[in-house]
């Protein structure tokens, strides 16, 4: 085994050091722990943005701030959680360390691209930062701001409706062109990740020994690449709109908003499964690892992703039935709503299944993925209100809708993300986590989450309307509830991330390459990784679900 | 194509992956691209669809301002632009990085005086005041629909000649490869990629032309 200068054995970490050789690095594994970096400090930023919004909704009236700070408040939120958060979330840090790991690969198709990509990203959100300026100091250089259309942060929600987001008299340009940047980021890592699991298989690798990860990237990347252009060029419309003057969505010009709403569902109705379809590729390879059985039903929830994804391209106007489309295509998007509950309901089933009668044990991955399981069944069972037309004219402006939309982004998308970097620690850092802290951590979340959000259902169902700054005083209790949920969230959050990057540096367990006894390619090499993944390129002669039996290079457990 | 012998040599970086594989990568991966851009214009096709519908009759008047002449000459170009291009990746499997050269300069030649006769539209275009944010542009007595039209003609037409200078840029950079003699029978891959988006740029200025020029 090669040795770094210092004795110790030689990883991806400390083959090379220094700053320069991390920002240069086309490493896949480096390349995701970047991802990680940047995402978490903006996961950060736009949670503390939410804390602000509820202590503001603590009492009705205003508080702490005014109603224009709130609208800026919720569109940074939203945009920041969006596009630099959970889009490039759990494919740009999980896939791009485990995708190539798991097929049995030396790195990604295009490593060079893949440095493109987090570059990329690292523009549009130094461009979306820029958007919040505002126009200050003296005359000659606040007019200079104003001229480069750097007016103020955007106050338009994340969504860029237009026509106010042709009118809004912010930083509309800025911020929508650095969405444009960000999808770029994406389709290109999307890219990237089909060309690698289509041509960078080990050995023996067939479709159908495919981890259920890499189902779901798959199915990630192909929404990645196809509907990422679409929203690309309706941002790049509406920034023609106003630099230019024409009038594509204007109705002042002959345009058409609704036209405008079509153009981002069809991008982000799809988007939702980006951020969600890996978090239910993680739960799955949790799942059956801790409870030592086999995965039930594998084909079924690798044909599921697959079909979660298409389905996903045709039911985006389900977001649009208090627009005013047409009768006929509502009845249709909402028939068509429904039937993707099927085969995310088949995952359900599966992962539920493959608990049954297992030997299970709660290690904190297992608590995260148990707790995903049951906060997607909640997020799933709400979208249905949500998809029936008669119910959705009196939910969709209120806050059942902003706690649907948290049910399953936050408690899949960034739950899963959360019991991925549990689960996977010890193979990316080569340490152990503290487990109490992370145990301690995982209970604040979970409570915190549905004491956040659970109220809110009780809120819109009353009549709450979502987006607002001030309410009655008689949705005040859940308000209150919910703003008390949310902090003790964000602490979890900050415990359970605290933790991860404490023991990270500081800790001193070290981990074995299989601590928790994973069939799965991943871990069959050393922990952290060599450079190039494996010292030989493995073959590989069985799927990796075949719990039950011992497994060779087992950990402590 | 020699891929069923093997002998397919990579470019030195690819270190992680053996000839072949890399070839085939960077072909689904183009394609993939493609595929992206084709979207990408999808949703303006899909706006024009949606205008056309809804202004029938203004959109078949406003079309007759542009001169399906220059538009049918800038066709012409492009096709001609393509078929040098194929000839350059055929040249680059037979080795002849010189005729690489050639034609590849034929191709940015072509994109270039494609881009000039549309700087003549787009300026004819200017002085007949159906440009946005000339006097009579913004006078309330052009109808919204024209407005709708020639925006659409500016935002389809201004991202395409945007595709014209890109593709330009990336035949330019496997022009300097081909002078350098990179590239032989084993290793054409940046010729065949780089050809294969300059026929997109070329596909969808066919689709373009009809849709705006002809469609009176």
């Amino acid at each position: 085994m090669a040795e770094s200068a210092t004795g110790e054995k030689l990883n991806y970490l400390n083959h090379e050091r220094g700053l320069w050789s991390w920002l240069t690095t086309i490493d896949h594994k480096r390349i995701g722990l970047m991802y990680l970096f940047a995402m978490t400090i903006f996961f950060f930023v736009a949670g503390i943005l939410a804390l602000c919004m509820r202590l503001e909704l603590f009492h009705p009236g205003p508080d702490i701030m005014t109603a224009e700070t709130y609208n800026v408040f919720f569109t940074l939120h939203g945009t920041i959680m969006i596009f630099l958060f959970i889009v490039p979330g759990i494919p740009a840090t999980m896939g791009n360390f485990l995708i190539p790991l798991m097929i049995g690969a030396k790195d990604v198709a295009f490593p060079r691209l893949n440095l493109l990509s987090y570059y990329l990203y690292l523009i549009g959100a130094v461009l979306a930062l820029v958007a919040l300026v505002k126009p200050v100091g003296p005359e000659f250089f606040s007019n200079f701001l104003t001229w480069l259309g750097l007016t103020g942060p955007v106050d338009t929600g994340w969504t860029f409706y237009a026509p106010y987001s042709l009118e809004s008299g912010t930083a509309v340009v800025w911020m929508t062109f650095a969405a444009f940047i960000l999808g770029f980021s994406s389709i290109l890592t999307g890219l990237n990740f089909i060309v690698t699991i289509h041509k960078l298989r080990a050995p023996g690798m067939t479709w159908f020994r495919l981890p259920v990860f890499i189902w779901a990237s798959y199915a990630t990347a192909i929404i990645q690449t196809l509907a990422t252009p679409v929203v690309g060029i309706s941002l790049l419309l509406i920034i023609l709109e106003r630099v230019m003057g024409i009038g594509i969505f204007n109705p002042k010009l002959g345009g058409d908003p609704v036209l405008f709403e079509h153009f981002f569902w069809f991008y982000s109705h799809p988007v939702v499964y980006i951020m969600v379809l890996p978090a239910f590729g993680i739960v799955g390879e949790i799942i059956p690892v801790f409870s030592r059985k086999p995965l039930f039903g594998y084909k079924m929830v690798c044909y599921a992703s697959l079909a979660i994804a298409f389905v996903g391209f045709f039911i985006w106007a389900h977001h649009m039935f208090v627009a005013g489309i047409s009768d006929k295509s509502a009845i249709y998007f909402s028939i068509a709503t429904f039937g993707v509950a099927i085969p995310t309901a088949i995952k359900v089933f599966n992962w539920v299944s493959t608990m049954y009668k297992g030997s299970i044990r709660l290690e904190t991955p297992m608590l995260y993925a148990m707790s995903f399981v049951f906060i997607f069944l909640i997020a799933g069972t709400t979208g249905v209100y949500l998809a029936t037309l008669a119910t959705d004219v009196f939910y969709h402006d209120t806050y059942f809708v902003v706690a649907h939309f948290h049910y399953t982004i936050q408690g899949g998308a960034v739950i899963g993300l959360i019991a991925a970097l549990h689960f996977w620690y010890p193979k990316i850092t080569g340490k152990m986590y503290n487990d109490k802290v992370a145990r301690s951590a995982w209970f604040l979340v979970f409570v915190g989450f549905n004491l956040t959000f659970l109220p809110q259902f009780v809120l819109g169902m009353q009549g709450m309307p979502r987006r607002y700054f001030d309410y009655l005083p008689m949705f005040e209790p859940m308000h209150q509830l919910s703003t008390i949920g949310a902090f003790i969230n964000g602490a979890g959050y900050s415990l359970a991330l605290l933790n991860l990057f404490y023991c990270a540096f500081f800790g001193k367990e070290r981990a074995p390459s299989n601590p928790f006894e994973s069939h799965s390619l991943e871990w069959q090499t050393q922990s952290p990784p060599i450079h190039e993944n494996f010292e030989e390129t493995p073959v590989v002669t069985d799927w990796p679900y075949s719990y039950g039996v011992p497994v060779e290079g087992g950990g402590h457990h | 194509m020699n891929s069923q012998t093997g002998e397919l040599a990579g470019p030195p970086h690819v270190h992680h992956m053996d000839a072949r594989t890399a070839y085939g990568a960077a072909k689904l991966g183009m394609w993939l691209f493609l595929g992206t851009e084709v979207l990408l214009f999808g949703g303006l096709f899909a706006a024009f669809a949606v205008y056309r519908w809804k202004y029938l009759g203004e959109f078949t008047h406003a079309s007759k301002h542009l001169d399906w002449r220059l538009g049918g000459l800038n066709t012409a170009v492009l096709l001609v632009s393509s078929f040098f291009a194929a000839v350059a990746v055929d040249a680059a499997q037979h080795n002849d990085n010189k005729k690489v050269v050639r034609n590849l300069a034929i191709t940015i030649g072509c994109g270039l005086l494609f881009l000039v006769i549309k700087y003549i539209e787009y300026s004819g275009k200017y002085h007949h005041g159906l440009f946005p944010g000339t006097a009579e542009w913004n006078s309330p007595e052009f109808n919204e629909s024209y407005k709708c039209f020639f925006g659409l003609y500016f935002a389809m037409t201004g991202l395409h000649a945007l595709h014209v200078i890109v593709g330009m840029i990336v035949l330019g950079w496997v022009l300097s490869l081909a002078r350098k003699n990179r590239f032989s029978r084993k290793y054409y891959t940046p010729v065949e990629v780089g050809a294969l988006y300059w026929h997109l740029v070329d596909i969808i200025w066919i689709y373009l032309f009809p849709l705006l020029y002809l469609v009176a």
